[in-house]
């Protein structure tokens, strides 16, 4: 086993421990919340591994990193973090699917950009944040984000 | 009375959510079951894969809900307000992004509780902040982020993430009352 499960699932006992030490009710009720929760979002971790096994088997290394590979270049960025804010995919289960994009030639700065673009900007989310927020926040802050995502993703693919 | 048929409402809509994921999960394994049933020779590395993806998920998946449901149960709204409504500075900053970041539900609960905020006196930079916290740098998130994609990769996201997210957040704020100032003198000279 990992280094990275153990570490995650001793921080999560912890939690628990500690929980239950200050307050028994509430942490009962923190259990119920996480049943919930894990039973709500693994329907969406099948469907995203069943799509994992078929992009893999299906598409060839090639044909993934043609299009945002390091040879697909600023286009291949830009194109995925477009994809990213218009998605509505929960971050959660967005991670093996960028791992897989990864491991089958896409380039850290397309994942990058993906993912940041998928959490930070919303456009399905959009409607709401203007209305609670107004418009002039809402769009300054998905507006700038997009070109945040882009910039972090650059930085990355230069770093890593 | 009320409340609880609102509730019951409430609990019937959750289950059917639940039943519909789990319906629409069984058509994707049927859809992929007859493709790798027409392509035998993808069938070994399809599920090999697959399978890899879902152990390393489901590794860890349990442990992070735990962690969800411990902060949403143990740190309240209210406690959010109330520590980051008046702290402004660096302080301010760094409570927005600890706050944004802890495993809360999903950002559009953050909107409301961005107005209300707001109300109690936080600056917008520090809104901006939240949300963008909120949004992207979420603990359970990252904890997947790490199984899935590596330290180094996490790390260096979360960093640059945050250096990014302050910028935005000041240049907003910035940005924000220049305009308002602009249209309060507009409307002044209208006046005269």
């Amino acid at each position: 086993m990992s280094s990275t499960v153990i570490v995650i699932n001793l921080f999560a006992l912890s939690c628990l421990i500690f929980a239950f030490v200050k307050d028994r009710g509430k942490a009962k009720k923190s259990l119920a919340v996480a049943v919930k929760a894990f039973f709500r979002i693994l329907p969406m971790v099948f469907i995203i591994i069943v799509l994992i096994g078929l992009l893999l088997a299906f598409v060839p290394p090639d044909e993934i990193s043609g299009f945002i590979g390091e040879q697909a270049g600023f286009g291949g960025i830009l194109a995925v973090a477009v994809l990213g804010a218009v998605l509505y995919i929960p971050a959660l289960i967005s991670f093996p699917l960028a791992g897989s994009l990864l491991q089958s030639g896409a380039s850290i700065s397309a994942v990058a950009a993906f993912i940041t673009t998928l959490t930070m900007v919303g456009i399905f989310t959009l409607p709401l944040e203007i209305r609670e927020l107004g418009k002039k926040l809402a769009f300054l802050r998905n507006g700038l984000s997009f070109i945040i995502a882009i910039g972090v993703a650059l930085i990355m693919g230069v770093i890593l | 009375m009320m409340i609880d048929s609102v509730k019951k409402q409430d609990g019937k809509k959750q289950r059917r959510v639940l039943i519909r994921g789990y319906a629409i999960s069984a058509v994707v394994l049927i859809a992929a079951a007859i493709i790798l049933w027409i392509f035998p020779d993808k069938t070994e590395l399809a599920t090999t894969t697959a399978r890899n993806y879902f152990l390393e998920m489901i590794k860890i998946l349990p442990a992070v809900m735990v962690i969800m449901g411990l902060f949403s149960v143990f740190i309240s709204k209210k406690q959010v307000v109330k520590y980051m409504g008046k702290s402004s500075g660096v302080k301010g900053i760094l409570l927005a992004i600890f706050f944004g970041a802890l495993p809360t539900g999903p950002l559009y609960i953050a909107f409301p509780l961005a107005v209300a905020l707001r109300k109690k006196g936080a600056s917008v930079s520090n809104i901006v902040i939240f949300l963008s916290a909120w949004a992207c740098i979420k603990i359970p998130q990252e904890l997947i982020e790490l199984q899935f994609m590596g330290i180094k990769f996490m790390a260096a996201r979360l960093v640059l993430t945050i250096i990014f997210m302050v910028i935005m957040g000041l240049f907003i704020e910035r940005t924000i009352e220049w305009t308002d100032n602009r249209r309060i003198g507009v409307s002044q000279e209208v006046e005269k």
